[in-house]
C-alpha cells in the first residue's frame, strides 16, 4: 500500500537576525488513509513547522527548504506548480484544524457566512478546479443550485460533529459560541471540502479535559468513518495515546522515533522518548524531568541533537546523525544506543 | 487539631452584568457560597473546568475581587474588610503566583529590578540587604545570578516561572496561591517545576493552594482537593479518596476524562455530554443536573448542600 503522504528527508530553516535557524533536519514521515498519526514533541521541536510545510503556508520571504520532498498522491508539493497546488490540494485535499479556535474566526461575520465563504471556493461540488474569473472575489457568482447542495452538506456535517440546532448556529457570531463548539465547527469546516488529509495542530490544547475527551473521540470516529488521514500534532502524550494509530516523536527539528501506538508506550527505544514518558506526573508523586534545555536552532549541536542532554551519548553521537534502525514491525529509531526490549 | 491558617466561610463573589445606562440586568455568580479551612503546611488543590470560578476564588482571597458576602479569615483575623494599610501587611504573607509569568514581569525591566520591587514596597531593607536576599532566593529556585541582568524575553518559560516564584518568596510568605502553575509548560519542564515547588515548600514552610485544571498535576502534588463546578464546591476530600472513590458524578466524569496511558481508550465511551451552562443563567436546583445521568425531579427542585460523607464531603442527592 502506498502512502497518501510521504515526507522524505525534509530539511528547512528560517533566516533570522541571529543567522540561519535549521528548524527541520532530514525529517521523514508517511501516513495512509483512515489512520491517525501523532506528531509528538515539545514546543519548539518543529512539529508545527512541519505541518505548515506540508500545507505550503510557510512565510515565503524567510523560510528556505534545503532538501527533501513532500509526496502527496504521487506529486511532490514542493516542486509542483504553486497555482495547481493552491487549487487542487491546499484547502481541498489537505485541510487544517488550528490550535486556537478563539482567534481563528473573523469576529465580525456570522459563522454561517464564514463557512459558506469556504465552500464558495473549495466545495467538492464545484466544477473543475475553481477558475477565478476577471471579477473580484466578492462579486463573483456562487451558483444558487450549488449553494443549496453545499448548505445541505454543511447541515449534515454539523450534525456529524454533534452540534445541536445547526440552522440557528449558523446565524451566530463566533463570540456567542463556547470553545468546544468553535473547535467542533473548525473540524466540520476542515471536513467540508472532502479532504484526503486533515492536519490538526494541537486541536485540544485550549480546551478543558471533559471537552478534550469529546473532541478526541470525534476526530477518531470521523477519521475512521470518512477514511480520512489525520496528522495530529500534540505535546500531550495522553491525547496521542487516546486516538493515534502510530506516533512519530520529534526533538529539536529531528525525528527520533516512530512506532505503533502500543509499542510506543510499552517499549520506547530512544532515550528522549523514555525521558519524555517518565516526565508525566504519576499518582505516586514521581515525575522526572529532563535536565538541560532544548538547544537553540541557529547553532544546533552536531550529530544527534539530543546528545548534550543524553546519558547514553558518546563519540559517534556528536559526529553524525544516527541512521534509521529498524527495531520491529513499523518501529524504527534514530539512535546509536537504543533500548532494545526483547518481546 | 491545629488551627486553620486560612478559612473561608460561605464566600460569595458576584459580578454584575450591566445593560444600557449601566442598569444592572443580572449577575454572574462566580463564587457562590464556598467554605473551607486550610491547614498550615497543606497543599490544597482546587480543580474544575474553565469558568468554574477557581481563579476568582483565589483572587478573592487576595482581596483583588471584593467578596459580596461571607468571610475570609487569615490566622484567625478577618481580612475581607480591612483598611488598605492593614491589608498591605497581610498581603505580604499571602501571595499569588499568576498564571502567565511573562505577563506579570515588566518587559522593559531587568529581572533584578523586578525582584527588588516587592522588597522596596514591603520592607525597609537597604539596597545591599535586598541584593543579598534576592541572590539567596535565586539560588533556591535554581537560577544563576547572571539572570539578574537579563530581560524577561531572554529567558525560557520555565525560567520565567522560577523568577515569578522568586519574586514572591523574597517576602517570606506563609500561604502561596499558585494559579495554573504549569499551564503552557512542556511535560519535561513541568516535572522539574513541580519538584521545585515541593522543595521550596519544605525549605520555606509554605502552605499552597494549587489551582489547576490538570488533574494529573493535582493528584501528584496535593494532599486535599476541592472540585468546583459553576462557583460551588461539589466535592472535597483527601486526594486519594477523591481519585480512588469519587462520589459526585461530576468528579467521576472529570477523572474519567484523563487519558490513561496503558489503560482503556476513553474516547470510545466517554459519557459526559454537553458543556457547562451559562453562569449568568444557572439551572434550578443542582447546577450539574443538565449534564448529569442520574438527575431526577428532586435535583431540579432542590440544590444539594455540601454534606459530610467520610472521609470528605459531597454536594449531591445521590452520591456514590
Amino acid at each position: 500500500m502506498t502512502a497518501l503522504l510521504a515526507v522524505e528527508d525534509l530539511s528547512l530553516g528560517f533566516a533570522t537576525e541571529a543567522g540561519f535557524a535549521s528548524v527541520l533536519d532530514q525529517v521523514s514521515l508517511s501516513i495512509e488513509r483512515g489512520r491517525v498519526l501523532g506528531l509528538v514533541g515539545e514546543s519548539g521541536c518543529g512539529k508545527t513547522t512541519l505541518a505548515r510545510a506540508i500545507l505550503g503556508v510557510l512565510p515565503a520571504d524567510s523560510a528556505r527548504v534545503t532538501g527533501g520532498r513532500v509526496w502527496f498522491r504521487g506529486t511532490d508539493l514542493l516542486t509542483a506548480n504553486p497555482a495547481v497546488v493552491n487549487q487542487t490540494v491546499r484547502g481541498r485535499a489537505i485541510t487544517f484544524v488550528p490550535q486556537d479556535p478563539f482567534s481563528s474566526f473573523n469576529p465580525v461575520f456570522t459563522v454561517g457566512e464564514q463557512i459558506m465563504e469556504i465552500l464558495k471556493w473549495k466545495s467538492p461540488r464545484a466544477a473543475s478546479p475553481t477558475k477565478h474569473g476577471w471579477l473580484p472575489g466578492v462579486v463573483s457568482p456562487y451558483p444558487s443550485e450549488r449553494k443549496r447542495a453545499d448548505l445541505d452538506a454543511v447541515m449534515e456535517l454539523l450534525d456529524a460533529v454533534q452540534l445541536p440546532r445547526p440552522d440557528q448556529l449558523l446565524r451566530k457570531y463566533p463570540h456567542e459560541l463556547s470553545g468546544g463548539q468553535r473547535q467542533r465547527l473548525m473540524i466540520a469546516m476542515a471536513l467540508l471540502p472532502g479532504p484526503d488529509l486533515v492536519i490538526a495542530d494541537e486541536p485540544t490544547t485550549a480546551l478543558d479535559v471533559t471537552i478534550q475527551a469529546q473532541i478526541l473521540g470525534l476526530i477518531r470516529r470521523l477519521a475512521t468513518e470518512r477514511n480520512v488521514a489525520v496528522l495530529l500534532t500534540t505535546h500531550d502524550l495522553g491525547a496521542a495515546y487516546e486516538i493515534c494509530d502510530a506516533v512519530n516523536v520529534m526533538y529539536a527539528g529531528q525525528d527520533v522515533e516512530y512506532a505503533p501506538v502500543d509499542r510506543f508506550f510499552a517499549a520506547p527505544a530512544h532515550p528522549y522518548t523514555t525521558r519524555l514518558l517518565a516526565s508525566l506526573p504519576r499518582a505516586d508523586g514521581t515525575a522526572s524531568g529532563i535536565p538541560g534545555e532544548v538547544p537553540g536552532l541557529t547553532t544546533p549541536p552536531g550529530g544527534c541533537r539530543f546528545h548534550p542532554r543524553c546519558e547514553r551519548a558518546d563519540g559517534p553521537c556528536r559526529e553524525a546523525r544516527p541512521p534509521v534502525d529498524q527495531l520491529g514491525a513499523g518501529h524504527w529509531v534514530r539512535c546509536y544506543h537504543p533500548q532494545r526490549v526483547t518481546t | 487539631m491545629t488551627d486553620a491558617i486560612l478559612s473561608l466561610g460561605d464566600l460569595q463573589v458576584h459580578f454584575a452584568v450591566r445593560g444600557p445606562f449601566r442598569r444592572r440586568i443580572g449577575s454572574i455568580k462566580a463564587v457562590d457560597g464556598v467554605s473551607f479551612d486550610l491547614m498550615p503546611g497543606e497543599v490544597f488543590g482546587l480543580v474544575g473546568e474553565s469558568g468554574c470560578g477557581k481563579s476568582t476564588l483565589g483572587k478573592a482571597i487576595m482581596g483583588i475581587h471584593p467578596p459580596n458576602a461571607g468571610e475570609i479569615r487569615f490566622e484567625g483575623q478577618r481580612i475581607d474588610r480591612l483598611a488598605p494599610a492593614a491589608r498591605r501587611a497581610v498581603r505580604r504573607s499571602l501571595q499569588y503566583a499568576y498564571q502567565d509569568p511573562a505577563a506579570s514581569l515588566d518587559p522593559r525591566w531587568k529581572i533584578g529590578r523586578s525582584l527588588h520591587e516587592p522588597l522596596v514596597i514591603h520592607t525597609d531593607l537597604d539596597a545591599a540587604q535586598r541584593d543579598a536576599r534576592i541572590r539567596s532566593i535565586l539560588e533556591a529556585v535554581g537560577l544563576p545570578d547572571t539572570h539578574l541582568d537579563l530581560y524577561p524575553h531572554e529567558i525560557s518559560g520555565g525560567q520565567q516561572r522560577r523568577v515569578g516564584l522568586a519574586r514572591i518568596l523574597t517576602l517570606h510568605p506563609k500561604v502561596v496561591i499558585l494559579d495554573e502553575p504549569t499551564s503552557g509548560l512542556d511535560v519535561s519542564v513541568q516535572a522539574t517545576v513541580l519538584s521545585l515547588f515541593r522543595g521550596l515548600r519544605e525549605t520555606f514552610d509554605l502552605t499552597y493552594i494549587l489551582i489547576s485544571h490538570d488533574l494529573a498535576v493535582i493528584r501528584m502534588m496535593c494532599s486535599r482537593v476541592a472540585v468546583m463546578y459553576l462557583g460551588r464546591i461539589v466535592e472535597i476530600g483527601p486526594t486519594d479518596a477523591i481519585f480512588d472513590r469519587p462520589q459526585h458524578p461530576y468528579t467521576r466524569s472529570l477523572i474519567a476524562a484523563i487519558p490513561k496511558i496503558g489503560g482503556a481508550r476513553l474516547s470510545k465511551d466517554f459519557w459526559l455530554q454537553g458543556e457547562p451552562p451559562d453562569p449568568g443563567n444557572l439551572p434550578s436546583g443542582c447546577r450539574f443536573r443538565t449534564r448529569c445521568p442520574k438527575a431526577v425531579d428532586l435535583c431540579a427542585r432542590e440544590e444539594p448542600a455540601l454534606s459530610a460523607l467520610a472521609p470528605g464531603a459531597v454536594a449531591c442527592h445521590f452520591p456514590g
